[in-house]
């Protein structure tokens, strides 16, 4: 069977084998519902996995444990956090966000838009840096909140969130991040940083799918969008998926910065190979300010979708920023935001790399990837010499 | 998911490349919309036969393969016989297209009677239409509703249309929240902002 190289981390990963066996026993020998201190024995067993895994995540980010909340992943974080926000606040009804948020930032508060809030959407340089005079300029005496994400999903911009999170306080207002993508990538910490929400995920970082936490300030006041059993301090009531945050807190646990050295290494060897295919250009910033895992490369004259699927059939798995293969039919509003033109967006590809990944990998890409554009610039009414 | 025969036509198009002494070019589609085709066809003075067509591609597998199909179809027929070919027939022939791509058929479909509308007004065979409200809907017949595969005009998307002194207003059935309303506008403009008898195009939406 042919060999498959995974280049789309920054949607999902795999389970780490070590992730999957710490998660076992709470599905077979452990499965019951978490109870208070007095209950039985299985509840209290699984009251126990919870708040040592609690515990992992709050001291990944300098928080305290009370303030971690389970919820399903990133999005519903990030749902609970806005909108869990605006329901508590009875005077402030203007939000301020960047344009290059992720679909469940700024689809939230599209719709709060349309049920009378009102909202800012910073620009961003051409690097994907928002704009912070912009911000300045945008908050005023109704400003609930301010949302902004710490890396880009497509691009890997790193945000300057303690400048921006010293804004906020200085003006006052509250400060989300969405830090779905730098989780355990760059370092956090919600004190020093300012902030007083925060949305993470497991299965971005090697754990499973369907548990995600949001960092809570104490004092902040939120109000649940999901109400029943006082579950997550009244927050997020339903039972605890215990196996599911025994296994986000083990994925935090074995990351290290060698692993992070490595995708790193392989990020810019990737990049220059394949910034040696004539007509491309990267989109994002270089260095220390780019998720160590992104690149995210513009090739001029074709289309991102047929430059997936070609190298999909030989078994490379990237993602892109086309219309033609968004749900929406509309290109990367990332890409756009940039000031890049529709077709920028259109011939974008994102390779997102794991600790996984391989030199050889990286080699076997860029020679694919020169093929595939080449062979598509052959039929492409553009660009022809 | 794409059918296997979209993805061989994918893979290996039929009738790709260019046609240096083709009777008529013409380019649909445009780089901003993420797909764009130019149609060569060389057709018989006499018998107005197509004996040959080839084509290039900007865009996505549906793209390339639609296109691709609808090359296959139309070679050897007369231009009334290719005339008749709609994106329904190249949807089934290829096996099926996602309602969210059935546009791709219907740019392979308008690339051809571009081409040989082109054709034939250049040879003075036919005359340029007149705008009016039946001309803006049969236009508007060529754009997909992403949603249902089928055309803006049969699922209902568009309500009235007004055309005075060459201006076009369009009421649309679509809320501002709606996930492809940019997607209907932006394809609307694609089609008329570049016909000379059209000076303003506006737009009316649902709840306004």
């Amino acid at each position: 069977m042919q060999k498959t190289i995974y280049l789309d981390n920054a949607t999902t990963t795999t389970l780490d084998a070590e992730v999957l066996e710490v998660m076992r026993p709470y599905f077979f020998e452990w499965y019951g519902s978490p109870t208070h201190e007095y209950g039985h024995t299985f509840g209290l067993k699984a009251r126990e996995a919870l708040e040592r895994s609690r515990e992992a995540v709050a001291s990944s980010i300098e928080a305290s444990p009370e303030e971690v909340i389970f919820t399903s992943g990133g999005t519903e974080s990030n749902n609970l956090a806005i909108k869990g926000l605006t329901l508590a606040s009875e005077d402030r009804r203007h939000l301020i966000t960047s344009k290059i948020e992720h679909a469940s930032v700024l689809n939230v508060i599209k719709s709060l838009e349309r049920v009378g809030f009102r909202a800012g959407y910073l620009n961003v340089d051409r690097e994907g840096f928002i704009d912070l005079e912009q911000l300045k300029n945008e908050i005023n005496e109704e400003t609930l909140l301010v949302s902004v994400q710490h890396a880009n999903q497509e691009i890997g911009t790193i945000q300057s969130v303690k400048e921006i999170g010293k804004i906020c306080e200085e003006k006052g207002v509250l400060f989300h991040v969405d830090a779905v993508q730098s989780f355990t990538k760059v370092p956090i910490d919600v004190r020093e940083m300012n902030i007083d929400l925060l949305s993470v995920s497991a299965h971005k970082i090697h754990g499973p799918k369907g548990i995600g936490a949001l960092y809570v300030k104490e004092g902040t006041k939120l109000k649940p969008l999901i109400e029943g059993g006082y579950h997550e301090f009244g927050l997020r009531s339903g039972t605890e998926n215990i196996a599911g945050a025994v296994g986000f807190a083990k994925a935090i646990e074995i990351v290290n910065k060698s692993q992070m050295e490595h995708m790193r290494g392989l990020r810019d060897y990737l990049m220059k190979g394949l910034l040696e295919i004539p007509d491309s250009k990267l989109n994002g910033p270089r260095g220390d300010k780019r998720l160590c895992n992104n690149v995210n490369v513009t090739f001029r004259f074709v289309e991102g979708e047929s430059v997936l699927l070609h190298l999909d059939m030989r078994g490379i798995i990237v993602t892109t920023g086309s219309a033609c293969f968004s749900k929406t039919l509309e290109p990367s509003h990332v890409i756009l935001a940039l000031g890049l033109k529709h077709e920028d967006a259109h011939g974008s590809v994102r390779f997102s790399l794991s600790k996984y990944n391989t030199l050889e990998e990286m080699d076997f890409t860029v020679e694919n990837v020169k093929d595939v554009v080449g062979q598509l610039r052959v039929i492409s009414p553009v660009g022809r010499r | 998911m794409y059918s296997p025969k979209l993805l061989e036509l994918f893979k290996n198009p039929k009738n790709v490349g260019e046609m240096p002494d083709a009777d008529v070019k013409v380019t649909e589609g445009s780089l901003a919309c993420g797909d764009m085709i130019t149609i060569f066809l060389k057709i018989s003075k006499e018998t107005k036969i197509i004996g040959d067509i080839k084509f290039l591609s900007y865009g996505c597998a549906a793209n390339i393969a639609t296109t691709s199909m609808m090359t296959e179809m139309v070679k050897g027929k007369t231009l009334e016989e290719a005339k008749k070919l709609t994106f329904k027939e190249i949807a089934e022939e290829i096996e099926g297209l996602p309602p969210v791509k059935m546009h791709c058929a219907v740019l392979s479909i308008d690339g051809l009677r571009s081409a040989i509308r082109k054709y034939e007004e250049e040879r003075g065979l036919v005359k340029v239409p007149e705008l009016d409200e039946s001309f803006v809907r049969s236009r508007l017949r060529h754009i997909i509703n992403p949603k249902l595969g089928r055309d803006v005009v049969s699922t209902g998307v568009v309500e009235n249309i007004r055309v005075y002194d060459g201006k076009v207003e369009i009421d649309l059935n679509l809320s501002e929240a709606d996930e492809f309303k940019n997607y209907v506008v932006e394809e609307i403009h694609e089609r008329f902002d570049k016909l000379p008898n059209i000076k303003e195009l506006k737009f009316n939406f649902e709840g306004e």
